[in-house]
């Protein structure tokens, strides 16, 4: 089956997944991102690559720094935003989300940039674009349900080539609940397309997925041991939901065993780098003194998801 | 891409190195303290680090990538190898020479142009390159230029830096068919 990310050119025409991209697109996108990153710092922080285009942000589930750091991105191309609250719009008249597509289609867009609670929702879009014969339309996955969130794991990806230059000397740790993680599954395809020399995750058995070693990762539930030596630590966000089911105790009971602390933290590489991809829960997945400690690279993060989004947004409205 | 092919109408070439010596002498009487350089990439870039050397510039050029100003991005896409843009100096009421290689259609000044202007608002912007090539498409003419020919539109005018084994990355000129 075709990669329903790639033109007949085999060029990126929607950004799904990380899933299936060679690395030389992973690595052309961060290049690419490194040259926006500068922009930030001009007089006038804009570039013209996208006048004239108009970008939808189709948020169908909450987001803020998401939304918003493409919302700066698009902005900062020359696009036309357009922020559709679609909770509280058509789709609570009972539209469904096609026939939104093809309304805005009818508005003349030339990106979708998606985020929905429904894995696979974005793929449903560009398939439903093809179909149509919109194929100068572009969908960008901003998060869909469990499955993906490819911009956060290539602005994660840019995060530690910034700190560390290479992946292939490295050992990342991905800590906390992998099984909901979007973020998670990302950045695991990411860091084993671009070579990091090992891949962990540390979690409780209930918050971890069960194909994981399939993937060549390795699995911890102790901490204390699954740190030992990293040289990257990405800390991920305990859903408060989940505390309601049967799989967590509580939040101090999940702290005392996955949240990180600076004695935790210095059982990895002492140049070691701590990453989150927000929103924090402070205390419960990450102490305050390392989440405002010298080796956390958080809000760096959010700089960089900027200039990555501009990147991944200019590369795909040019093919 | 075509592979570099020597034409024998134009041979030997000139020696590009020379040629960067006679455009600093060019540029040299005309300097004042607050002029400074912009080489855009690539080769313009080489031919600025050159004229910092010549001309003794206290500062180091700036050097452009226009990829995200270019006129062509809706039917070409992004270029697939962008630099950053570094300008270690404010553009504001400085004295900027534009450097490039070729001058050819002039779309490639225009996008240079644009994208100073978003850095600043100099006092002036003047234009240096070591060829002319004709085949205009803008009204753009260079202020400073050593070499004037005309090359028809099938023929590519491509300088290249030499850096194979035991070499200094000296200049060269290549002619390219593009029939």
């Amino acid at each position: 089956m075709p990669n329903p990310q790639l033109n007949a050119n085999g060029e990126l025409t929607h950004l799904l997944a990380i899933d299936g991209l060679p690395r030389e697109t992973l690595l052309h996108i961060l290049d690419t991102a490194a040259s926006f990153l500068g922009i930030a710092d001009r007089e006038v922080k804009k570039v013209p690559l996208l006048r004239g285009k108009s970008v939808f942000n189709l948020f169908f589930e909450n987001s803020t720094r998401t939304r918003t750091t493409f919302e700066i991105a698009a902005k900062r191309l020359s696009a036309d935003v357009i922020n559709l609250d679609i909770n509280k719009s058509s789709t609570a008249k009972g539209e469904t989300l096609l026939d939104t597509i093809d309304n805005l289609c009818a508005m003349h867009a030339d990106m979708f940039v998606v985020r929905h609670a429904a894995s696979g929702a974005p793929y449903l879009i560009a398939e439903h674009l093809s179909r149509m014969g919109h194929n100068d339309i572009h969908v960008v996955n901003a998060g869909d349900g469990r499955h993906a969130h490819p911009t956060q794991g290539l602005l994660d990806m840019y995060t530690i080539r910034h700190y560390k230059q290479r992946f292939e000397p490295l050992t990342v740790a991905i800590v906390g609940d992998i099984l909901h993680s979007r973020v998670a599954r990302s950045d695991i395809t990411a860091l084993i397309a671009l070579g990091a020399r090992e891949v962990r995750v540390i979690g409780p058995q209930t918050l971890l997925p069960t194909d994981l070693a399939s993937m060549g990762v390795k699995v911890y539930h102790d901490m204390r041991v699954g740190l030992r030596d990293c040289d990257v630590v990405i800390m991920l966000r305990l859903q408060n939901e989940r505390m309601d089911g049967a799989l967590l105790p509580s939040a101090g009971e999940y702290f005392k065993h996955y949240g990180l602390t600076p004695e935790k933290l210095a059982l990895a590489k002492p140049d070691a780098i701590v990453m989150h991809p927000g929103p924090m829960n402070r205390g419960v997945e990450i102490d305050s003194a390392v989440a405002d400690g010298t080796q956390a690279v958080i809000l760096n993060q959010v700089t960089f998801g900027i200039a990555v989004r501009m990147a991944v947004m200019s590369i795909l409205a040019g093919n | 891409m075509t592979s570099p092919q020597p034409l024998s109408p134009i041979s030997p070439l000139p020696d590009a190195e020379a040629q960067c010596r006679v455009l600093a002498d060019l540029i040299r009487p005309g300097l004042t303290p607050d002029t400074a350089l912009v080489g855009i990439f690539s080769g313009g870039a080489w031919i600025a680090e050159r004229l910092v050397q010549l001309l003794g510039l206290p500062e180091e050029a700036g050097m452009i990538d226009i990829s995200f100003y270019r006129d062509d991005f809706a039917e070409k896409g992004l270029h697939p190898q962008v630099r950053p843009t570094q300008i270690p100096f404010d553009v504001n009421d400085r004295r900027l020479i534009l450097v490039d290689d070729v001058l050819y259609t002039g779309r490639t000044t225009r996008a240079a142009l644009n994208e100073l202007f978003d850095y600043g608002r100099p006092a002036s912007i003047e234009l240096a390159v070591l060829a002319d090539r004709g085949c205009r498409e803008l009204p753009v003419a260079p202020n400073y230029c050593v070499w004037n020919l005309e090359l028809p539109r099938s023929t590519g005018l491509i300088l290249s830096r030499d850096l194979s084994q035991g070499n200094d990355g000296h200049l060269f000129w290549e002619l390219e068919d593009h029939a």
